[in-house]
């Protein structure tokens, strides 16, 4: 019986957790119609998630589409269907890894930056200080966070799918053997429009989410050095769990047949 | 004029403000006093509407301000009628000085060119006693005290009606806090300002205060003028005016 009032306890917190980060973003979306707007914070968006988070990108990407090509190539050699590793590689990446692993990564680096800030600054009184000086903390802090994180995630995968893709063909050509053109041809001719269109949609969907969670717990920070701490860590959890659940509901309706 | 009538709050079980009746005169300066933890910045992040009471109201010049609601443009008005120094100072680390004095003269209905909120950034810095070098620095590169005045200046910026200053010369020297004592009178009396300050110091109390107010378990205890302060009688205000361990105010040990 106390179990089953616990589970049920659990399930109604959660739900009301759903219910309130979902308020929030739309309550930050509403920002978005409604002046004024803070240009100089959103263009320090830009380039703190956008620009700032190209190298970790690159990296992540070249080495998961080289392992790629290498697991494709031996797998595919037990039914001599080597042949196929451009194709699967391309796809692979271009459909879910891509997009799957710059959003873990923006989790990693931005949602926990942006969390740790607001949390400080909740702690510090920054964010009281905001509102006294007639400066809406949601519109200077959570939307240009959230707006520039959408905006500039698609271009990250991208850039992502375009390296885990070059990672894929220096194994492919170097290691297993491919002809670079032909490696490359098959690439591009396998690839469809709505391969990358899924791309970057998710790419928007997973920098709305991984912003949006770190503004929501930053916002709600306990107090203390211990509140920061916990801020970031629900935040970052929070936004890889609804990456991959959002992930996979977006490939349900891009690619379900 | 600002008052409050039967504020009450608790965090949870922790019942902080219980029953707080306070009127603060246009033009003038009260002080309140009272030990740490008794709630004092609860008290004037109520009336700045920060944190919403549980009970009671809270008026400046006869509007309720637990009614405006945040972000609307009553509310703003509201807020930019204010100026308010918090304890820990909370610049923002993210812009320099000068950007974080003049922060309201950047943006919104305040806005000037940014050359001339420099301009005025510099001046504000130069009344708290810190010189023009400081403008380019951040917040972090500051001391403690440097830091206080800075936030001073910013609540002095745009030249509010009413100021609010939350301990203003904890952490100063006693030549520096004797400067900010002199500041906060002379805002009240060129600028004609409503002031509300938190201290624990005494000297500042006689300096700045035209009326006093000692807080003690979640009530006022006593309120007057700055000159009946000594004669009250009060054993309690007796007891934190003297600073002595012995009287109705349980010390722990
Ligand atoms: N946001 C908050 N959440 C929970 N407790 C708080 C909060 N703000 C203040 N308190 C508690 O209220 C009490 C009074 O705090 P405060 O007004 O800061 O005291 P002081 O009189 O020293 O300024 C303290 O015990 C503090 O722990
Ligand atoms: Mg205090």
């Amino acid at each position: 019986m106390s179990l089953l009032a616990a589970v049920g306890r659990a399930v109604l917190a959660l739900l009301a957790a759903i219910g309130r980060t979902a308020l929030f973003g739309i309550e930050t979306v509403s920002h978005l119609f409604r002046p004024p707007w803070y240009p100089r914070e959103f263009g320090h968006a830009l380039l703190q998630i956008g620009y700032f988070s190209l190298p970790v990108v690159g990296l992540t990407t070249i080495f998961t589409g080289g392992a790629l090509a290498l697991q494709i190539y031996a797998g595919g050699a037990r039914f001599s269907a080597e042949a196929v590793v451009p194709q699967i590689v391309a796809i692979g990446m271009v459909r879910e890894l891509g997009p799957v692993l710059v959003g873990l990564m923006i989790a990693a680096r931005v949602t926990s930056s942006i969390a740790a800030e607001i949390a400080t600054m909740k702690v510090t009184e920054q964010i009281d200080a905001l509102v006294t000086l007639s400066t809406h903390p949601m519109k200077y802090l959570t939307l240009p966070r959230v707006l520039a994180a959408t905006l500039v995630m698609p271009l990250l995968v991208a850039v992502g799918d375009v390296i885990g893709i070059f990672g894929g063909y220096v194994v492919g050509v170097n290691r297993l053997g491919f002809n670079a053109s032909t490696y490359l041809r098959n690439t591009i001719d396998f690839l469809e429009p709505l391969d990358i269109v899924s791309s970057m949609t998710k790419g928007a969907v997973f920098g709305f989410l991984a912003a949006l969670m770190g503004c929501y717990y930053g916002m709600q920070s306990a107090r203390g050095a211990q509140g920061v701490g916990s801020a970031t860590k629900t935040a970052v959890v929070a936004a890889s769990v609804l990456i991959l659940a959002a992930n996979f509901i977006l490939t349900e309706l891009f690619f379900a047949a | 004029m600002i008052e409050l009538r039967d504020v009450h709050k608790a965090f949870g079980p922790k019942e902080v403000l219980r029953g707080i009746d306070l009127s603060i005169g246009k033009g003038r300066s009260m002080v309140i006093i009272g030990g740490s933890g008794t709630g004092k910045s609860v008290c004037l992040k109520c009336v700045l509407g920060l944190i919403e009471p549980d009970r009671g109201i809270i008026t400046v010049d006869g509007q309720d301000v637990t009614r405006l609601r945040q972000g609307s443009s009553e509310r703003d008005a509201f807020l930019a009628r204010f100026g308010m120094l918090f304890q820990g100072g909370a610049l923002f680390d993210s812009l320099p000085v000068w950007q974080n004095v003049a922060f309201r003269l950047l943006r919104g209905s305040l806005k000037r060119p940014w050359t001339e909120a420099r301009e005025i950034a510099i001046e504000k810095l130069r009344r708290v006693g810190l010189s023009p070098d400081v403008a380019d620095l951040y917040p972090a590169e500051l001391s403690g005290g440097m830091q206080k005045r800075v936030s001073l200046a910013r609540a002095i910026a745009a030249e509010p009606e009413i100021i609010f200053f939350d301990e203003p010369t904890t952490g100063l020297d006693p030549i520096m806090s004797g400067v900010i004592n002199d500041l906060i009178r002379e805002i009240v009396v060129e600028m004609g300002a409503t002031a509300m300050t938190i201290t624990h110091d005494m000297t500042s109390v006689r300096a700045i205060a035209d009326e006093v107010a000692m807080l003690h378990r979640g009530k006022i205890r006593w309120t007057g003028p700055v000159t009946e302060m000594d004669a009250s009688g009060d054993p309690y205000l007796t007891q934190f005016i003297t600073g002595s361990p012995n009287g109705p105010i349980e010390t722990l040990r």
